[in-house]
């Protein structure tokens, strides 16, 4: 099982009280784990990626196993303890906000 | 006895205040959908338990809110799997979705808009500003968004069009953005006629169509605004709000940008003539009309500078001539030391007699005077900033 962890608004949203697991046949890729997200919760389309573009929202970062995956290609395939279901996939809310 | 449900959006969630139709004791409820932005809050006045909310975020974007039952429970429509899913697989739906139309059947080609700097900038959307559930259908609602277009769902809010005659009326490469955003924040139905509405964009101006918006003509004749460059421009202003009272749907009221103020037209904004009168500014942002005195209306004027009360008095001014000859109403609210602001969406009346007047501050209070305005009373004191204000008036 693929790991993800969402912003707290995201899982109020989706009414998500964990982490997420998906899914998710290799090769594992940032866009095929969206992709299962928002499969899974049909709610979270368009909050993540924007509907139109598929374009990662701006305020959003992709992190996993301390690398910075947010402007990498969707087809890029996360390290293998993701893959693995060892680490997770962050989806980060990069700016704080009053 | 009938009962009074207020719908209030705020910064950080919505917020459902009830109460009997003495409107004396509130019971408060909220927060819905915390920590989101919501930009407004409306129920159907065909079935009052049809609500619809604009949930909205810097961070992930827009989400429509529907709750069936009088806000106890809650769904974004159009986003569950077996809505979503086609025959093709998952994922088809349309949920939350708002693109213009740029089809060759009932499109227009998205142009660019003048923004702040005077350079042209992509027409993109950002947000819904303003829901406004029809009077006839409780699957038909409109909405207006930011970059400024109107919307409409016709299934209950599952699936969102774009009525393009209006962005692409051919002004829209000299509207720009008010410094909210250029956003369409007013939607008025015309109940005689159901051919005829009334919108306005910040700072485009106000538009009517008669033909159910296909066409959409500026009415912005008789307005003025110093900051333009020429004094009479067909479109261009900070309308910041637009209120008809359904008895007479060809009396329209306007609170314009500074420099204008408080406008009304006889004849569905042919001709706008201003009426500010005594009042102590010429700038805010709502305006409201009485329930059952067509030519009674509320504005919350502003320092024009500041966008606080002037003197720090917080104070609604009463015209009951329609306008010209104001009347400050203080009893209740506070008449010293008060810095907060009241926004366009932010004032509402119920329907019983006497008529309650409400409103929220951007310091989060809500006030209701059950008497037309004579005496205030804050519902609550201390919710986040408020964006919004509805009522609705349940038999």
């Amino acid at each position: 099982m693929i790991r993800v962890e969402i912003p707290y608004h995201l899982r109020v949203l989706a009414g998500i009280t964990a982490e997420v697991q998906l899914d998710v046949e290799p090769p594992v890729t940032i866009g095929a784990v969206l992709d299962a997200l928002e499969a899974k919760y049909p709610t979270l389309r368009g909050t993540v990626r924007d509907h139109i573009t598929q374009e990662r929202r701006a305020f959003l970062r992709y992190y996993a196993c301390e690398q910075d995956f947010s402007l990498a290609p969707l087809e890029t395939q996360l390290p293998e303890p993701v893959a693995m279901g060892v680490e997770p996939l962050l989806v980060i809310a990069a700016v704080a906000g009053g | 006895m009938s009962q009074v449900r207020v719908l209030v959006g705020t910064k950080k969630g919505a917020f459902i205040l009830t109460a009997d139709g003495t409107r004396q004791k509130w019971d408060v409820s909220g927060p819905l959908f915390a920590g989101w932005e919501v930009y407004h809050f409306k129920g159907s006045p065909v079935d009052p338990n049809r609500l619809f909310v604009s949930q909205t975020s810097g961070w992930f974007g827009q989400v429509i809110q529907r709750s069936d039952d009088g806000g106890e429970t809650w769904y974004p429509p159009g986003s569950s799997p077996e809505e979503l899913t086609t025959p093709e697989g998952f994922p088809k739906g349309e949920s939350n979705k708002f693109v213009y139309d740029t089809s060759e059947e009932t499109g227009k080609p998205l142009t660019t808009h003048q923004f702040y700097d005077g350079t042209q900038k992509d027409w993109v959307f950002k947000r819904v500003w303003h829901l406004e559930p029809s009077n006839s259908d409780p699957d038909t609602v409109y909405a207006g968004v930011e970059d400024a277009a109107l919307f409409r769902t016709t299934d209950g809010g599952k699936t969102w069009h774009e009525m393009a005659g209006l962005r692409g009326h051919g002004s829209g490469p000299q509207w720009s953005p008010g410094a909210g955003g250029m956003c369409l924040h007013t939607i008025l139905f015309d109940p005689g006629n159901v051919k005829r509405m009334f919108v306005a964009i910040s700072a485009a101006g106000a538009f009517r169509t008669d033909d159910g918006g296909m066409t959409w003509k500026p009415i912005n004749r008789g307005l003025k605004s110093p900051y333009l460059p020429e004094p009479t421009p067909e479109v261009g202003f900070c309308v910041h709000r637009l209120a008809m009272h359904p008895s007479q749907p060809n009396v329209v009221f306007m609170q314009l940008h500074q420099g204008g103020g408080i406008f009304r037209s006889d004849d569905a904004g042919e001709q706008w003539v201003e009426v500010n009168g005594n009042l102590p500014t010429d700038f805010g942002f709502p305006i409201d009309v009485h329930t059952h005195e067509a030519e009674t209306i509320y504005a919350v004027p502003m320092d024009p500078m500041l966008r606080v009360p002037p003197e720090g008095k917080l104070r609604v001014w009463r015209s009951r001539t329609g306008g010209n000859e104001w009347e400050p109403l203080t009893k209740g609210l506070p008449q010293e030391n008060c810095y907060v602001n009241v926004l366009r969406d932010a004032m509402a009346v119920d329907k019983l007699d006497p008529c309650g007047i409400y409103f929220g501050t951007t310091g989060g209070q809500v006030y209701c005077s059950p008497d037309g305005g004579d005496h205030w009373t804050p519902i609550v004191r201390d919710l986040p900033h408020v964006y919004s204000v509805e009522v609705q008036t349940i038999s």
